[in-house]
């Protein structure tokens, strides 16, 4: 008698499920770690969704996998930031326009010892270097992450060829920023991370900013609809109404506003056509 | 929903039955007829279990075959078994009986009263919800004997049906087969007690190792028998 | 922010958005369960009833099956469910019914294998009685599976507890979406990923207590079942 209840309450919450979810009025946007998880989309969705009635589900990956999740069609909107691989994939037919949207930048923050001794140098690729002279421990995500993307870039205009010259002082994890900047903090390693991530984070350890403020680590983001030719399922009224909210003076205002104990994150610069 | 036609009589012709390399049945030719009852009798392992399983239906001989009033494959819609250690379904008693009454396509409106009927025969009258595996093995004895006349049957096969029970009890089932025997049912019932032999028999079939050693009325039988091995399973010493 | 709250504590304040992943992941494994339980335990039947060449292979392989990674499960149905793939048009990807979809692929192995185990003893033991009493197939199979029910909730309590424990397959088909497909186990990983271990252990033991509770409760259910039919 009981089981025939008990599996009746569980047939009902399983057409329930069936149901409950039905939201027509929504979009997908796949963006990154860095966006969700340093609070900006928390911030953000509720004005834009008070404004137009909305919903904006997000999928945080790594900007390559985010990439791709806009090439299989399976998001409206993709909102990344690598400049070179968002163009490729606009080159390629898979989205309509690239607007930039805002801007943040990387920090290298590492051990509060300090044994590359380069604390409180404004000079990424000086640092890079020293790093890899040294031997000292360098976390790298290893995930084709934007972030992973701009740490390969420094690599290459420090004139470090990190595919071979690797030691075992650089580990690969192939993981988000968030097990990332874990691991150097349990390893007392040096790690590239971007601002808002890093200010949001609250397992710190011993960790601390080691070097930041050289242009070359800003952090450009751009936001494309996905080519609703490629993918008629795209929901291209919605997808683009958001896209031109965020840039707006209204979304661009509500990024700037966006703070954590006081430190603005991300830099609106929707306005800057060669960003 | 009764084939009209009789189950009996059955005919094993030459019917052996092994398992691997063991043969458990070794040609055995026998025909077992409409009338008085006929017990098998034979020591532990000579195959009285087999024999009534193959003439139930439920074993198919490696070799002869096996006629139900002529036919071979006839499905046991008119014949039920009580087997030497019975399944107990996982419900009470009276759903036990109940469960055979539905597969027998009884009424759903008579189904009560026949379970009440068939419990107060076989004395669990008082048992009828217990969890019919929290019953004790006599008990679950008799549970199968009423599950088996649920059934109906023109013939009832009984696998040593006393063989854990005491003497009031083992009493009171010999008096259930004498009377079910008084109405016609057909009675083939294993065991390896004698004086029960004596009581219940119309015929016996002696078996040993396998085959049949004897067949015959239950007077001849144990008045004359012709074999050594029946001479010496009747004088109650140990036929190995 | 709840980062210095535990999240124990937000359930017990009701916190609207904890509870919401609290029953959504309840929803989403129970579906799963249920939807696995509707093909496993017919099919686990079957294979113990029905004999057929190849049997025996089948057997190891769905024993095996029992193991599946969830990345993988999640990953195979991912490509099955994008754009890209063959049910693509279905739009499922990144909701609910991809998340019930990948758990029943992880879980219905589980209840096959163990209802295949489990109906296979108990029809050694009915075998002679339900042949002898005429039963058909369909009839075998509905007496095994209502005889085997108590052991059955045994089944689906090990996929019960596989699907809320994992994380893998989910996390890859429904995308973690902020209050629409974010379950205790996603919502603990990304809270480890932003260090937040704290919230991250609370959650941990919201879902401890939870399998705990729901496995209580189905024993509790057994225990007065089996009291009452032996
Ligand atoms: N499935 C089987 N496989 C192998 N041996 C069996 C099997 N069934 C019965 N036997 C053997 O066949 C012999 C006869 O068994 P059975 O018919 O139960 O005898 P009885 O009922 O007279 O004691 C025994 O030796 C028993 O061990
Ligand atoms: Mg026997």
């Amino acid at each position: 008698m009981f089981t025939r209840r008990l599996l009746m309450a569980i047939a009902v919450s399983a057409v329930f499920a069936g149901s409950a979810f039905a939201q027509d009025k929504s979009i997908l946007v796949a963006s990154t770690t860095s966006t969700q998880d340093s609070g900006l989309f928390g911030h953000l969705l509720p004005m834009f969704k008070a404004k137009t009635g909305i919903d904006v589900k997000v999928v945080a990956q790594g900007t390559g996998q985010a990439i791709d999740t806009g090439r299989r069609g399976d998001a409206d909107v993709l909102f990344v930031h690598a400049k070179a691989a968002e163009e490729k994939f606009l080159s390629e037919g898979f989205g309509v326009k690239r607007y930039p949207v805002m801007y943040n930048d990387f920090v290298l923050v590492g051990p509060k010892s300090d044994p590359a001794g380069i604390k409180g140098s404004k000079d990424i690729v000086a640092a890079f270097k020293a790093l890899k002279e040294k031997g000292i421990d360098f976390i790298s995500r290893g995930d084709k992450s934007g972030t992973h993307q701009a740490e390969l870039n420094l690599w290459k205009v420090a004139g470090i060829d990190i595919a071979t010259d690797k030691g075992p002082w650089y580990k690969e994890i192939g993981q988000g920023m968030g097990a990332a900047l874990n691991t150097a903090a349990a390893s007392n390693a040096y790690v590239l991370t971007d601002r808002a991530t890093w200010l949001s984070f609250k397992n710190k350890g011993d960790l601390v900013i080691e070097v930041e403020g050289d242009k070359r680590l800003f952090n450009q983001y751009g936001v494309m609809l996905v080519n609703p030719a490629k993918h008629p399922n795209v929901k291209k009224e919605f997808g683009q109404q958001f896209i031109d909210w965020l840039v707006s003076t209204e979304g661009q205002k509500a990024i700037a506003d966006f703070k954590i104990n006081g430190e603005q994150l991300f830099y609106p610069n929707a306005s800057d056509p060669g960003a | 929903m009764r084939a009209p036609t009789s189950d009996l009589p059955i005919r094993f012709e030459n019917v052996t039955v092994a398992a691997g390399a063991v043969t458990i049945l070794d040609g055995i030719s026998l025909t077992l007829n409409p009338g008085t009852p006929t017990i098998l009798i034979g020591p532990n392992g000579s195959g009285k279990s087999t024999l009534l399983r193959t003439a139930m239906g439920l074993v198919r001989p490696s070799q002869g075959r096996v006629t139900w009033g002529g036919r071979e494959d006839v499905p046991p819609t008119r014949r039920a078994i009580v087997l030497q250690r019975p399944a107990m379904l996982r419900r009470s008693a009276s759903a036990n009986i109940r469960y055979a009454l539905r597969a027998s396509d009884v009424a759903r409106t008579e189904q009560q009263s026949r379970i009440d009927e068939l419990l107060a025969l076989v004395g669990l009258g008082q048992l009828a919800d217990r969890p019919a595996r929290r019953l004790s093995g006599g008990e679950q004895q008799r549970l199968a004997l009423a599950r088996a006349l649920a059934r109906d049957p023109a013939i009832l096969f009984l696998d040593e049906p006393t063989a854990s029970l005491d003497p009031a009890a083992t009493k009171a089932i010999e008096d259930i087969v004498h009377a079910v025997s008084q109405r016609g049912i057909k009675i083939v019932m294993a065991t390896h007690d004698l004086g029960e032999a004596r009581r219940l028999a119309g015929d016996i079939v002696m078996l040993h190792r396998g085959r049949v050693i004897e067949t015959g009325p239950a007077a001849a039988f144990f008045n004359t028998p012709q074999t050594g091995e029946a001479r010496t399973f009747i004088a109650g010493e140990l036929l190995v | 922010m709840p980062g210095d709250v535990s999240a124990l504590q937000l359930v017990l304040t009701g916190d609207p958005a904890l509870l919401a992943i609290v029953r959504l992941s309840l929803i989403v494994s129970l579906s799963a369960v249920v939807l696995a339980a509707l093909i496993g335990i017919p099919f686990g039947a079957a294979l113990a009833l029905i004999q057929f060449p190849g049997r025996q292979a089948v057997i190891v392989v769905l024993n095996a099956l029992m193991g599946l990674p969830p990345v993988v499960v999640g990953l195979a149905v991912f490509l099955a469910l994008s754009r890209a793939g063959p049910l693509g048009s279905w739009g499922l990807l990144f909701t609910p019914k991809a998340m019930i979809i990948a758990q029943t692929v992880l879980v219905a192995p589980i209840i096959a294998a163990l209802t295949r185990q489990t109906i296979e003893d108990l029809w050694l033991e009915y075998r002679d009685e339900l042949t002898a009493m005429n039963v058909g197939p369909v009839g075998r199979v509905a007496t095994l599976i209502w005889d085997a029910r108590f052991s059955l909730v045994t089944a689906l309590l090990a996929g019960f507890g596989r699907a809320a424990a994992e994380v893998g397959a989910i996390i890859i088909v429904g995308g973690n979406i902020d209050g629409f497909t974010r379950t205790m186990t996603t919502a603990i990983a990304l809270e480890t990923s932003k260090g937040d271990l704290p919230l991250a252990v609370g959650l941990g033991m919201v879902l401890i207590v939870i399998v705990i509770a729901v496995n209580a409760l189905a024993w509790t259910a057994r225990r007065a079942g089996e009291r009452m039919a032996g």
